[in-house]
């Protein structure tokens, strides 16, 4: 997938977010902020897929790369009233580069110490790290502490969404698939016939750790500024495993699947609450049995999680046989 | 002898209380093809080993190029010129065969990580020249057919062609094969011992091979040196091995020595 | 010892630590109209019958989701094991409410002179004491039982042990019946001293039981005991003396200190690769 015009095919999308994005006021506010969650999921997910899935650096702690961005990026436009057009959308690019910028520090931190370890150890420590940057943010009465932050501006919009999420799987893919990309690929399947070719295992594995948690704070900065609202219990342990299971989901390593993953996971819950409203809505007799499926639904999720692994590991949109872009 | 290539001086290594390579003096000079061989468990892997950067040794030196390479890591001493296979082969499996060669490349990227991003026309340039030279190499070897095939789905032997291709990628100065005739057929092992000679007299490489097969060994190797117990018993030409009495004594054990067997026919 | 026979980490351990607790908190009134509660024997019932059932659903929950899984890589595992987890603590919440029960007293609490500064209450020295019986229970099957020899087998060399004879199976079985076993006695522990349970009670500790084994280098017994303690008294110390708010932090940054110096743990053995 190494084609000569996946910077046009960026150009366009980013045309297209624009286009979009004008015409917002049209579409309903609900639908609106769920077209937000699934761009910040896709932001999230692919993100991660460099990590996990392209590296195999299985790390549990995403979540807390989000936190930084969201919160690095809500206390800078914080410091400004109300703007002007040009100057809100200056300050909030420069807030959300300045929490991915906080966030790949938080990645070269994390990534540093992990290069040693492997499968389960690995794991937990990234898991120990998200909690750490939990804690941490919870005991900061600068930014709230356990009461959260407030977030003034709500400036996240279709364009920036969705067009971030588009230079995010640019930058992923191209990254994967060039020469230098394929080095990640190796590192994950053989770290000791990759350093035999003369790949540099520790660059490589920082690297994954570094971009993948740029991207995640941008994220962050995205969802601080859709949600308005910031707490330390929302960036914990629980939200990092729904963004490894939209990795599992898709295919470790196979970005298309992992986009369509992050869609769907994100959309499930919205899904399922529309299944518990169905019960009260007019005609449908009270016999309709969906209700409770509802109250239910991380019950579902779990149970999902558990059959596909039994029956299909490699994700529900992996159909080639080797690795793609 | 010019000044050697690859020179290990009384190199040992201990693991706990076991010590598997034990004052170890060895050298190759520029395009030697030389062997070393020994009963199993006799330390050729763990030469390799220590040869590569994945040990370090306990004692001793190793000097390539006249420069100590003790203590880098073994990407760098792959950036500086050796290359190696392994015993049990270790390709990319998720990797197409083309990538398997192409993934080596990255050592000779004039661009780096912002060109892959960018992807101007010199990225693609670079790109398209590495793409050629990965397929010039599988030519070579005859696997450019099935370039788009997952690794891991290649027969035996072409696995271990394309491993001992991966390895040439990376242009050594000096190539290392550990056992590359395992689990071959007499066909395959003769296609081989042109091949290793083919690769050194191409590519003007020194290449150190570690292998069971003693005919192999003995038909193209210049010099040959002997392992046991992880000391060196033995070095020099083929037939100066065969003919050696220590090295006869550690491959059949010393009871060959004492008397002739009675035959099966008595 | 789940980990040091199947070499994956069983999320789903902190959930049945919490399911032993509400097994004894349904099972308390049951035991009651056999036996007088609070007593000191009332009390033991209700741990052993917990003890049971919880060997019984680790058993269960092996057979059904893990052993499917058993040539799989073993991230497949991992993941699944999260499964198990989360589906333990939402269906606790959707089975037994959300909102925390408390636990009801099913020992006796026992009045305790003051030595010195130090002032203990029965309750305490009775964890104590169980949990000193459980190790050595323990340390006994594991070293001097025909099945604990089979298990280290089975956690030397899977394969060579089946060539011997062993019923992997069964050994594998009985690892989960014993460790579900001992979650559930520490559960009740717990609950006899923090009366407050819900379904998410198992999260934490769960977590920390696991840096605790990873600590002390993990599928070594004697080392998990050694985290588990190292980890206990820094988090009461760093409370004490320093702030309590980041005492959820405390047990991942002393893991994350020792293996920068020693990636295999305290008391691990280093596994290298051979190449």
């Amino acid at each position: 997938m190494n084609f000569r015009h996946a910077k046009t095919v960026l150009l366009g999308a980013l045309a297209a977010c624009l286009m979009v994005s004008l015409f917002a006021g049209r579409i309903n506010g609900y639908w609106l902020n769920n077209f937000y969650d699934i761009g910040i999921g896709m932001i999230m997910a692919v993100s991660l897929n460099l990590i996990n899935g392209y590296t195999g650096q299985f790390s549990l702690g995403h979540a807390g790369f989000m936190a930084v961005g969201a919160y690095t990026a809500a206390m800078i436009t914080n410091q400004f009233g109300p703007l002007n057009f040009f100057a809100a959308n200056g300050i909030f690019a420069g807030a959300l580069f300045a929490g991915g910028l906080a966030a790949a520090g938080a990645g070269l931190l994390v990534g540093i110490p992990t290069l040693r370890l492997r499968g389960d150890y690995l794991a937990i420590v990234t898991l120990g790290f998200g909690e750490i940057i939990r804690v941490i943010l919870q005991n900061m009465n600068a930014v709230g502490g356990a009461r959260g932050l407030s977030v003034m501006h709500g400036w996240t919009n279709f364009f920036w969404t969705f067009g971030l999420a588009a230079v995010t799987i640019y930058v992923v893919a191209s990254l994967v698939n060039s020469t230098y990309g394929r080095g990640f690929i190796a590192v994950q399947d053989d770290e000791v016939a990759a350093e035999a070719i003369g790949i540099n295992t520790t660059k490589y594995k920082v690297t994954a750790f570094v971009v993948g948690a740029f991207f995640a704070g941008i994220a962050g900065g995205l969802y601080a500024h859709s949600k308005q609202f910031l707490t330390p219990g929302g960036f914990g342990f629980l939200q990092s495993i729904t963004f490894v299971v939209m990795v599992i989901l898709g295919g470790m390593g196979n970005t298309i699947g992992v986009i369509l993953a992050a869609v769907l996971l994100t959309l499930l819950p919205e899904g399922l609450r529309l299944l518990a409203d169905l019960e009260h809505l007019p005609g449908l007799a009270a016999k309709h049995p969906l209700g409770w499926i509802g109250g239910t639904r991380m019950i579902i999720y779990s149970l999902l999680l558990i059959v596909l692994m039994l029956t299909r590991p490699q994700g529900l949109f992996s159909f080639k046989k080797g690795r793609s872009g | 002898m010019s000044a050697p290539l690859l020179q290990l001086e009384n190199v040992s290594i201990r693991f706990g209380g076991l010590t598997a390579v034990s004052d170890l003096d060895f050298q190759i000079g520029l395009g030697e093809l030389v062997g070393l061989i020994g009963p199993n468990g006799a330390g050729k892997t763990t030469a390799f080993n220590l040869i590569t950067g994945v040990y370090q040794p306990t004692g001793g030196n190793i000097l390539f190029d006249g420069k100590s390479i003790v203590g880098r890591r073994p990407y760098r001493i792959t950036a500086g010129g050796i290359a190696r296979t392994f015993q049990n082969i270790r390709l990319f499996p998720s990797l197409t065969v083309f990538d398997n060669v192409r993934a080596v490349f990255h050592l000779h990227l004039r661009g780096d990580v912002r060109h892959a991003l960018w992807r101007g026309q010199g990225y693609h340039a670079e790109e398209a020249a590495i793409a050629g030279r990965a397929l010039e190499l599988l030519e070579l070897f005859h696997l450019e057919h099935c370039r788009d095939e997952p690794a891991k789905s290649l027969p035996y032997g072409d696995q271990r062609r394309l491993e001992i291709v991966r390895a040439l990628a990376t242009q050594p100065k000096l190539l290392l094969l550990d056992e590359p005739a395992a689990g071959m057929n007499a066909t395959e092992k003769a296609e081989l011992a042109r091949l290793i000679r083919f690769i050194r007299d191409k590519f003007q490489i020194a290449i150190l091979l570690v292998e069971h097969d003693m005919p192999l060994v003995m038909q193209i190797c210049e010099r040959i040196a002997v392992l046991d117990y992880g000391i060196k018993i033995a070095e020099g030409t083929p037939p100066e091995i065969r003919g050696n009495a220590k090295v006869i004594a550690a491959y059949l054990g010393d009871d060959a020595m004492a008397a002739p067997r009675a035959s099966a026919a008595d | 010892m789940v980990y040091g026979i199947l070499r994956f980490i069983n999320f789903a351990h902190g959930d049945v630590f919490m399911l032993g607790a509400f097994a004894g908190f349904y099972l308390a009134p049951k035991i009651a109209t056999v036996l007088p509660l609070p007593s000191l024997g009332g009390g033991i019932a209700v741990l052993l019958v917990a003890m049971a059932i919880c060997a019984a659903l680790g058993v269960l929950i092996e057979r059904f989701a893990y052993r499917p899984l058993r040539r799989r890589p073993k991230l497949t595992v991992l993941i699944t094991a999260i499964g198990v987890s989360l589906f333990l603590e939402y269906a606790g919440q959707f089975v037994f409410g959300a909102a925390p029960k408390k636990f009801p007293q099913i020992l006796p609490v026992y009045p305790l002179p003051r030595l010195g500064g130090l002032s203990l209450n029965s309750n305490q020295v009775i964890v104590l004491g169980v949990t000193l019986l459980l190790l050595l229970g323990l340390r006994f099957i594991v070293l001097k039982t025909k099945i604990g020899t089979a298990m280290r087998a089975v956690s030397y060399n899977p394969e060579a042990a089946a060539l011997m004879g062993v019923n992997t199976d069964v050994v594998i079985s009985f690892t989960f019946a014993l460790g579900s076993a001992l979650a559930a006695a520490a559960g009740i522990l717990w609950a006899v001293n923090y009366p407050a349970i819900d379904p998410l009670m198992g999260i934490l500790p769960g977590l920390k039981a696991f840096v605790a084994a990873v600590l002390g280098g993990i599928g070594n017994l004697p080392g998990a005991a050694l985290g588990g303690l190292i980890i206990g008294v820094t988090e009461t110390l760093v409370s004490g003396y320093i702030s309590s708010t980041y005492r959820d932090a405390i047990a991942f940054a002393v893991l994350i200190l020792i293996l920068l110096v020693k990636p295999s743990g305290l008391l691990g053995k280093k596994e290298t690769e051979k190449v």
